[in-house]
């Protein structure tokens, strides 16, 4: 059946700002649904409020609005463009949502917008458990016993019948956002309660407990004539109790029989098909008793998920662009198999490798959270590894999470394991258990024993014991016979692994590998096992016979790009923006474009965004091979590192010594500016101040140091990303404890050394992006902190073009900006960080290197940064872009057109997401280390309305009146009068505590006073502030912290107000500069209504075509 | 729960060699028993099921090689045989499990190879045989924990016989006749012709309140209508369709009787033949369970289960007369427009026999296709 007549144009909803649980896989969905509806020549109409996002490049829609996903701004949206369908099932839950509220409120109807992929009633019977445990009986399927509450005297009833332990789920809620196990009344009562206040129909569902099954996930895509399939299954690792995201999983399942294998999977297009999901992809997961096989279905995902996008990049089938596809009327078979380029969609991918993915945390960001792992999701992001076997690819991934900690590690001397201690240990999921298991059989564990503690699949668990055996073969050989070095290749073993054990480096492994002709061989995702030829380069590494990299075309060079891996907090999305962006300008300059990366949820390791795609580990060994494959393919032009962020940024220095070309900025001019002697020296010459500063590796020189600059500074570990380890440090004790913390941990060593520098205060932070070809300087944008010094920048939200500077200003930062690239040698992009206090303009950083900024300012000023960036690394000039039309033709991102449109960017925390042990949230408190896991973009003719549309995509909408609570530090209270009347001035009561309410009634504010927290509750039951917040009688709530930070503990003042502001999604401000910036937004959004333009409708009004699109 | 004791493989496991008719040499580990054999190398690209493989009597006197790199993970149990043994000549894996893990499992793949005589080899890259044999086409092979020399093994591959012209129906079919009785009441009685007939083809029609006359391969017409049967059936099986005269003049016989008729696999290729239709060796055949194939007259489109290496030669579009009336192509595979199904139907188009060229039991694989078995009730009922 071809693609329906009747649909001219279709809205799609993107996902919104990266957070915990929904991350930049529904990028790569947004983005090949917008490439496949725009291919089939609809008007593709997007919204998402996400910059760092390729789908809202403006080439991807005819018109993106990067407004915020509220009911609200995208009805305004439908109004203006009046789409005839709208696609919500690949936007994540974000989308569906939206779509579900405009329905509710009539918007749909109202402008004729039909609902393609799920229709409302399929989203509700989808996500509604009880509709849903209904559904699956009726088809003869069994779920969990459980019980639908909605109070906590349902909750208490439920559990006599349900008995302890038991899961808690409410219901409506993102990635399992107040999920729990309770294992007594107390967890109950907790949870529970917390679940009722989460759900938006105050619904929790108690559930029998599956813990310790086997978990599966089904993939299933439909089409309008009924024509069903499951792309993938896939099996986790970690029995049930861990969330899908949290835990490790493989594909395809591995320890099913056919029989049970298509229970599941007629039971999956029985549900699919009674849910209603007429055209697109779900999931449906499932638990399994490994005792006797009892199947369970535990629930379903009426659209595109997370688990879809590692379900494309494990089988090669794209999930998104083919639900996209059949939304729009095509059935499965009319769809062509883009790897075969013969056979059609309509078939299931068989594979002939093992997919094992494994999250990544970020426990250490938050060190104050429990990191016990649960049914409520805290990883950041996940590395995916491919392999011919379990072990390659799993010991494949775990090094693709480039933490030191992950993969596994034997010592060449035995260590006495203490076996009990360790099977105890890994009786708890959590981050780094497998290591821990391994452990365990290392110190003698039987299979028994370790199964009855972790209940992983005794499968999976022999195939720990054979990693284990190889590695006690390796430790026990006399010599490293060839033999030997190849098995232990073909179970994943990289060249360090191997190195540690023999008592070598790594780089003689290799050399010793090299000589006896011991390589990886490259084999291709294929998505029908070589049954019909393959026509998309789409490699993976692995130590077997054959391999499949074809000769390069006659006359073709390419370029090898470095993708970021997992997404970790400081390094996500922005960066992957970046490769993907350098890969479609050196296509389009003629190269070969070849992608390295192993984060499964990114654009990059999509097979159609690059000629070739390596998904491998980004490791020097990994990437080395590669680098050897293709130059024997053809010629190679060389790699570029400085797009990735830091993980490409670190192997430079490798590639470069094993002489492979790295293009753009060389590995010497990236030492200079991370070494702090040599980056002041490259300062002192272009005669540029930088604030006080010095370098020390233990606690006597910091001391000294700081002594010398005075108190407070602000230290942080040399060569890290997202401020990992940076903390405002006001005394001797806490510098002592500092530095006893980071030496421990390694952070902090002689050839990496803390870095100790004065601390601003009162500074106004100043971020700059801009690309330097040699001789000339083209000055991307220059971002102007709201938030004070001390805060990552990161967290802090910033106006594009600065809100508060001048010209004169401006031109200062363009000349220091030209000096420190001229004198690090920058060929290509650049981000410095500067503070401007007194009027003194100082220098804090320079990353010779993409930043997490790049996608704002590209589109806050329309124009490809990273685009142009790519080509001035393989050698044009920024004169050779401006005739290209790559670039403007004049001027540059400092001075931008009047009437150009003010980019608020607002960073989102992921602080509802952690407890502590005691189950408290951990404090929702911005500090110089970056903690935020992504960013909207508030786009707008003046600040007040674009910096209220960024509040409005980040946390929800700053209110128009009710009540206002001010509680601020003594530090504040002088800065805090003016603003805080202005709000008083709109209609607004404030209540503050006594202290600063009697400053205000001083002032001639009125404020009511309330309790504060220490207080506790009145004598006649009067609530304290905090439990007005939770009670939800409060619309905002400002809070700056008190008192000094001592390291980087939480200011405990104020800590249950700004976690209560949180879990209640009240908007909370922290600084007196966002106090100021959010009056501003108040009074826009008081001045009347705020409308929505696409940033192709910007483009033009400034005068400036979108040039996003024709580099 | 009880976990199956370890079944390590020894530390130096013995070595095997593999070679293909054009030479291609693979070396890899012996797996299963130890020894030497000989078949025609076919790859099957199914990720489950591979104890149902090993037991289907279509395999017989072929080599298969397993496109998925673990094999063996769920052991071996007692319900999942398709036959009585394995009939695979020879097996190739890339990993075999050293540990099954499931509940229903009783034995491990390799105790159950080497019980059974099956010389395996392990270790080898499947994916590049599979991607040879795709090339080049299915070609014979040899296996051999015994002999090191790859040109000594290759001249007895040579000597060893081809798949083309292969009469195998009787070496796999019973010898005696047997009954499966329907499930509840029985509303039809079929002859079954086993021509290496899978346990869960009767099975699906006795769930269907079939009395399943299972017959001999060498069974005739008369031995057919002594069971009075309301439909004839023909299973799959191994071996060449245009070496076949028996059973297709049986088929013919039976038609002219007007026996409902219905075939899987082998039977839709001898359905072809009585028909008047040719049949011809596929290059490569096709093996796996993720086969999209459209039904025409439903236009819906099934994921199956497919074992064969020839195929019927019918035009794709019209009806060709026969002199039992109108034949037409019912079923085509979409990944390469193979005949996967024929019908026939009288002057006033009532339907009166099909086939199929793929597996509606299905075991191992999607169950898509079960529909097939309600047509056939519904056709000797006279509703089709």
């Amino acid at each position: 059946m071809p693609k329906r007549t009747d649909i001219q144009s279709v809205l799609v909803i993107g996902s919104g700002p990266i957070i915990i649980g929904q991350a930049c896989e529904f990028d790569y969905s947004g983005t090949q649904a917008c490439r496949v509806l725009r291919q089939e020549g609809l008007r593709v109409i997007l919204v998402n409020s996400n910059p760092a996002t390729i789908m809202t490049d403006p080439e991807f829609a005819d018109a993106t609005y990067v407004e915020p996903i509220t009911p609200d701004y995208v009805k305004k949206v439908i109004a203006k463009e009046r789409p005839d369908a709208l696609l919500a099932t690949l936007g994540g839950q974000t989308a569906l949502n939206c779509a579900m509220a405009l329905d509710r409120a009539g918007v749909l109807e109202k402008y004729g917008v039909e609902l393609i992929g799920a229709s409302i009633e399929a989203i509700e019977r989808g996500e509604n458990r009880q509709q849903f445990k209904k559904i699956v009986e009726e088809l003869g399927g069994e779920s969990a016993r459980s019980v639908i509450c909605h109070s906590m005297d349902d909750l208490l009833a439920a559990a006599d019948d349900l008995g302890y332990p038991m899961v808690v789920r409410p219901s409506f809620t993102m990635g399992g956002t107040g999920s729990g196990m309770a294992y007594d009344e107390a967890d109950l009562r907790r949870i529970g309660g917390a679940g009722l206040a989460a759900s938006p129909t105050t619904e929790v569902l108690l559930e029998e407990s599956i813990l310790g099954w086997k978990e599966y996930e089904l993939e299933v895509m439909r089409d309008r004539m009924d024509n069903s399939v499951i792309v993938c299954s896939i099996e986790n690792l970690d029995p049930m109790g861990v969330h899908t995201g949290d835990s490790i999983t493989v594909a395809p399942a591995l320890t099913l029989t056919d029989r049970e294998y298509q229970k599941m999977r007629d039971l999956a297009i029985a549900i699919i098909r009674a849910v209603g999901v007429d055209t697109g992809g779900c999931n449906i997961q499932y638990a399994v008793n490994p005792a006797d096989g009892r199947l369970i279905v535990i629930e379903m995902n009426p659209r595109v998920s997370r688990s879809s996008a590692l379900a494309s990049k494990a089988t090669g089938f794209p999930i998104a662009k083919i639900a996209a596809k059949v939304a729009i009327g095509y059935t499965l078979d009319e769809i062509q198999n883009d790897i075969t380029e013969e056979t059609p969609a309509s078939f299931e991918p068989t594979l002939d490798y093992v997919v094992v993915k494994v999250p990544r945390f970020a426990f250490e960001k938050f060190p104050e959270a429990d990191p016990t792992l649960t049914t409520h999701m805290k990883s950041v992001g996940e590395a995916m590894a491919i392999g011919r076997n379990f072990t390659e690819a799993l010991q494949k991934a775990l090094r693709s999470l480039e933490s030191t900690h992950a993969p596994f590690d034997w010592h060449k001397e035995f260590v006495e394991l203490d076996k009990d201690a360790l099977l105890a240990e890994v009786a708890t999921p959590h981050d780094g258990r497998l290591k821990k298991v391994m452990d365990a059989i290392r110190a003698g564990a039987t299979p028994e024993e370790v199964f009855e503690a972790t209940r992983i699949d005794p499968w999976f668990l022999d195939q720990l014991a054979l990693i284990n055996e190889v590695a006690v073969q390796l430790i026990d050989a006399t010599e490293l016979t060839p033999d030997l070095l190849r098995l232990a290749k073909r179970h994943g073993f990289s060249d360090e692994q191997v190195g540690k054990i023999r008592g070598l480096s790594a780089d003689v492994i290799r050399g010793v590998r090299h000589a006896l002709g011991i390589r990886p061989v490259f084999k291709t995702v294929d998505t029908c096992a070589a049954e019909f030829a393959a026509r998309t380069p789409y490699h993976y590494s692995s130590y077997d016979e054959e391999t499949e990299v074809q000769p390069r075309a006659e006359g073709k060079e390419a370029v090898i790009i470095l993708g970021s891996g997992p997404n970790r907090i400081g390094q996500g999305i922005e960066f992957d923006y970046s490769c993907v962006h350098a890969s479609l300008a050196l296509a389009e300059a003629g190269y070969e474009t070849i992608m390295v990366n192993c984060n499964p949820e990114t654009v990059s390791t999509d097979y159609d965004t690059s000629d070739r795609l390596y998904f491998e580990p980004l490791t020097l060994e990994d990437v080395l091979e590669i680098v050897h494959a293709e130059q024997l393919a053809g010629p190679v032009a060389g790699v570029v590192c400085q797009l990735g962020g830091q993980t490409p940024l670190g192997l430079a220095q490798g590639l470069a010594d094993a002489g492979v070309p790295i293009v753009g900025t060389t590995p010497e001019a990236i030492h200079l500016a991370e070494e702090r002697g040599a980056f002041g020296r490259v300062l002192a010459d272009a005669g540029l101040p930088a604030p006080k500063h010095g370098t020390a590796t233990s606690y006597p020189q910091a001391q000294r140091i700081a002594h010398e600059i005075g108190y407070p500074v602000l230290v942080r570990p040399s060569y890290v990303l997202g401020g990992r380890g940076m903390e405002i440090v006001y005394d001797d004790a806490a510098l002592e404890a500092y530095l006893e913390k980071y030496v421990a941990n390694g952070l902090i060593n002689e050839r990496q050394p803390v870095l100790v520098d004065r601390f601003l205060d009162d500074a106004v932070e100043i971020d700059v992006d801009g690309i330097f070809d040699g001789d000339e300087l083209f000055l991307g944008g220059v971002m102007e902190h709201i938030e004070e010094a001390g805060i990552h920048s990161g967290d802090s939200s910033c106006a594009l073009p600065p809100i508060t500077l001048g010209r004169e200003e401006i031109d200062r930062i363009r000349r220091s900006t030209e000096a420190i690239a001229r004198g690090l040698g920058v060929r290509g992009l650049l981000n410095i960080q500067f503070a401007l206090v007194s009027d003194v303009l100082y220098v804090l950083e320079a990353n010779p290197r993409a930043s997490r900024t790049v996608p704002f300012v590209s589109k806050a000023t329309a124009t490809p940064l990273a685009k142009a960036a790519a080509r001035v690394m393989l050698g044009e000039s920024i004169a050779d872009l401006r005739a290209a039309g790559v670039l403007p033709a004049e001027g540059d991102g400092g001075h931008l057109a009047d009437g150009a449109p003010i980019a608020v960017k607002e960073a989102v925390m992921p602080f509802d997401r952690f407890k502590t042990a005691d189950g408290r949230t951990v404090d929702a408190l911005l500090g110089p280390e970056m903690r935020s896991t992504g960013e909207v973009m508030g786009f707008d003719a003046f600040f007040g309305t674009a910096f209220a549309k960024a509040q409005a995509a980040s946390y929800g909408s700053l209110p128009m009146s009710g009540r206002v609570f001010v509680s601020v530090a003594n530090r504040d209270k002088r800065h805090m009068i003016f603003p805080v009347k202005q709000i008083a001035d709109m209609g607004f009561e404030i209540l503050a505590t006594a202290g600063t309410a009697e400053v205000l009634r001083r002032n001639g504010v009125a404020a009511t006073v309330v309790r504060k927290q220490s207080e506790g509750e009145g004598p006649d039951g009067e609530p304290t502030i905090v439990g007005r917040i939770r009670n939800r009688e409060v619309d905002l709530v400002i809070n700056t912290p008190h008192g000094a930070t001592s390291g980087g503990s939480p200011r405990a003042d104020g800590y249950d107000i700004r976690t209560a502001a949180v879990l209640t999604d009240i908007p909370c401000i922290t600084t007196i500069q966002g106090l100021g910036a959010a009056v501003q937004g108040l009074e826009a959004m008081r001045r009347g209504d705020i409308g929505v333009r696409s940033l192709q409708d910007w483009a033009a009004l400034s005068g400036r075509a979108s040039t996003g699109g024709n580099a | 729960m009880a976990l199956p004791a370890r079944n390590l493989t020894p530390a130096r496991p013995r070595s095997a060699l593999l070679v293909l008719e054009d030479g291609r040499t693979f070396r890899g580990e012996s797996f299963g028993a130890e020894g030497e054999t000989f078949g025609e190398a076919v790859f099957s690209t199914g990720m489950s099921g591979y104890q149902e493989t090993l037991t289907d009597p279509s395999y017989h006197r072929q080599v298969v090689v397993m496109t998925a790199p673990h094999v063996g993970n769920t052991g071996m149990n007692d319900e999942d045989v398709e036959s009585s043994r394995i009939w695979v000549a020879g097996y190739v894996v890339r990993d075999p499990a050293r540990v099954p893990s499931s509940w229903r499992s009783v034995r491990t793949l390799d105790d159950d190879l080497r019980e059974q005589g099956v010389v395996g080899i392990s270790g080898v890259d499947t994916r590049a045989l599979t991607r040879h044999l795709r090339e080049r086409g299915a070609m014979r092979v040899g296996i051999s924990t015994t002999e090191t020399d790859p040109q000594r093994l290759l001249e007895r591959v040579l000597q060893s016989g081809e798949m083309s012209g292969a009469n195998l129906s009787e070496a796999v079919s019973t010898q005696e006749a047997y009954v499966v009785p329907s499930v509840g009441e029985k509303r039809f009685t079929v002859a079954a012709v086993d021509l290496g007939i899978k346990s869960n083809t009767p099975r699906m029609m006795s769930e269907r309140g079939i009395e399943v006359h299972v017959l001999p391969a060498t069974a005739s017409l008369e031995e057919v209508q002594a069971v009075a049967p309301d439909g004839l059936f023909f299973s799959n099986g191994p071996g060449d369709p245009a070496a076949t005269t028996g059973q297709v003049e049986l088929l013919r016989g039976a038609l002219r009787a007007g026996i409902p008729y219905f075939g899987i696999c082998f039977g839709n290729q001898l359905f072809g033949r009585a028909l008047g239709f040719g049949t011809y060796k596929l290059k490569y055949g096709h093996r796996g369970i993720n086969q999209p194939v459209m039904d025409r007259t439903t236009g819906k489109v099934e994921v199956t289960a497919h074992n064969h290496g020839f195929a019927v030669d019918a035009p794709l579009e019209g009806a060709t007369s026969t002199e039992f009336g109108e034949a037409t192509v019912s079923h085509v595979c979409l990944n390469d427009d193979v005949v996967e199904g024929l019908e026939l139907r009288d002057a006033d188009g009532n339907l009166r026999s099909f086939s199929v060229q793929y597996h509606p039991e299905a075991a191992a694989g999607p169950h898509d296709a079960a529909y097939l078995f309600d047509r056939f009730s519904a056709l000797m009922e006279g509703k089709a």
